[in-house]
């Protein structure tokens, strides 16, 4: 299992257990994270699951493809260089502990 | 008395996103969901591309079973409702164990729709892919296929087409249109996909009805195309039976108000078995995506759980990954809409109403741009156009 923490704009955080394998936007649907909608399943078409990587572990989670920064063009929230789809982001022992902080809006 | 609460009749994606947004809305009185399946709520849409290859099951379930029991939402699967008593507001389920009637406060119909079975001879062998057991089972037959055959090229046919081709199978397609997605795509979006198909190895046979299947399919004039495996994808209809019985007004889907309401204010539709208003043009469309099954629950959701949402206008949007190809589609053009080519792969659809829809092939920037734009049009469709042709 891989701890990840969500932390909502008004700074309340949710952490939870996610299967290695998951992807970040699995693991949050799975558990109603209430801020990540991930319409389309995580076949990258529709970004509603636009999260922004903790600082700390934007290095470990790398950037956004280009395909995916176009999606993020579309995104509700503001973008920024922490800016991800969290369908695109695989959990695995390495991002044990992440912390990823959800946006205002999704859609 | 105890509140009978609201009875949701179908498990899809848009049942499961209505029981969940209900409670996400505050919304505390019963909810029950129905499934007429085994088995927890799945996504349908890779159904026909990334399971087919990988056979996760577990990777398309949208919420574990805790889910349920932790938002107190009663979950029935393996119930099909029979009968809508709607003087005495009960719905009656048929199990493995018997019967049940169930009353309701409010009742929600997320039927969605079945797959279309042309009444050809031999269509009995052939296999349909809409649920998770025909997913499996076809899986299972791709293993030792060698020649495979598709009627019908829809987003589900070709999406189908381009997976059993890059597993190497020759792959034929078998459409009686004369050009794939007939009645979701532009002309040039078709030709431009057509092409990728062809290129790939694939044998389109369009204008060509099927007539038979036997070992493959024979076509109307005569043609046999053999094939050890046969896969129809022709289209779908509502489920829309036991509306109907209700006495419910049904015309290519359960008719529903802006609201999302039928005639009977105690009970809503929603999804691919509903016929809702289009903000747009006032006219009613039918729209088979996940999509709008989502977006109509949470429309719903937020009715039941108090609120007074505007009428539903949400822009309808759609997707289909047919190997390299990635359409996305903005919006949604009725018959006799003008297509005009903006760029390779970028396809505007106009109707009487101003720009309809956008189309683009591996190009999400613009998808997305003429999504903002088609949800609130800043300025007249002109800039956007000139905008794309420019970029």
């Amino acid at each position: 299992m891989i701890r990840v923490t969500f932390t909502a704009p008004d700074g309340q955080a949710t952490t939870i257990e996610a299967e290695d394998g998951q992807s970040v936007m699995q693991a949050a649907v799975a558990h109603d994270i209430d801020g990540i909608v991930g319409e389309c399943g995580g076949a990258m078409m529709c970004a509603t699951c636009h999260c922004y990587v903790d600082a700390a572990w934007t290095a470990r989670t790398g950037g956004p493809s280009p395909d995916e920064a176009e999606m993020l063009e579309g995104a509700a929230a503001e973008v920024d260089d922490r800016s991800r789809l969290s369908c695109q982001i695989r959990l695995g022992p390495g991002l044990y502990g992440l912390v990823v902080h959800l946006p205002e809006e999704q859609m | 008395m105890t509140p009978a609460g609201t009875v949701i009749i179908g498990a899809g994606q848009g049942g499961l996103q209505l029981a969940a947004s209900l409670r996400q809305a505050g919304h505390s009185g019963p909810v029950t969901l129905v499934g007429a399946e085994d088995g927890l709520p799945y996504q349908r849409p890779p159904l026909s591309k990334a399971f087919l290859l990988d056979g996760r099951a577990e990777a398309l379930i949208l919420r574990p079973a805790a889910f349920f029991a932790s938002k107190d939402i009663t979950y029935l699967p393996g119930h099909r409702a029979e009968a809508i008593d709607r003087a005495a507001r009960t719905v009656t389920l048929h199990h493995a164990g018997g019967r049940r009637v169930l009353p309701y406060d409010h009742l929600v119909l997320a039927t969605g729709s079945r797959n279309l079975v042309p009444p050809l001879p031999g269509a009995d062998t052939a296999l349909g892919l809409r649920s998770m057991v025909d997913a499996r089972a076809l899986r299972a037959r791709l293993a030792d296929a060698r020649r495979v055959a598709v009627i019908g090229a829809g987003f589900i046919g070709l999406e189908f087409a381009a997976v059993a081709r890059g597993l190497g199978l020759e792959v034929a397609v078998i459409e009686a249109a004369p050009r794939p997605m007939v009645r979701t795509l532009s002309a040039p979006m078709a030709a431009t996909l057509a092409d990728w198909h062809r290129a790939q190895g694939s044998v389109l046979h369009l204008g060509r009805a099927a007539a038979e299947v036997d070992r493959g399919v024979v076509l109307e004039d005569g043609r046999h195309i053999p094939a050890d495996l046969v896969v129809i994808a022709a289209g779908v209809r509502p489920r829309t039976e036991l509306a109907e019985a209700a006495g419910l007004e049904v015309a290519d889907g359960i008719r529903v108000d802006g609201r999302l309401l039928t005639r009977d204010p105690a009970i809503s539709a929603f999804g691919d078995c509903a016929s809702v208003p289009s903000a747009r043009t006032g006219r009613h469309l039918r729209l088979e995506s996940v999509q709008a099954a989502t977006d109509q629950a949470r429309l719903i959701a937020a009715r039941i759980a108090g609120g007074a949402p505007a009428d539903y206008a949400a822009l309808p949007w759609f997707w289909s990954d047919q190997g390299a190809c990635k359409l996305q589609i903005a919006g949604h053009a009725g018959p006799g809409a003008e297509d005009r080519v903006l760029a390779p792969g970028t396809v505007a659809r106009i109707d009487e109403h101003g720009l309809a829809a956008i189309e683009t092939l591996n190009n999400p920037r613009t998808h997305m741009a003429a999504r903002r734009h088609l949800s609130s049009p800043p300025d007249g469709d002109g800039a956007l156009l000139d905008r794309i042709i420019a970029a």
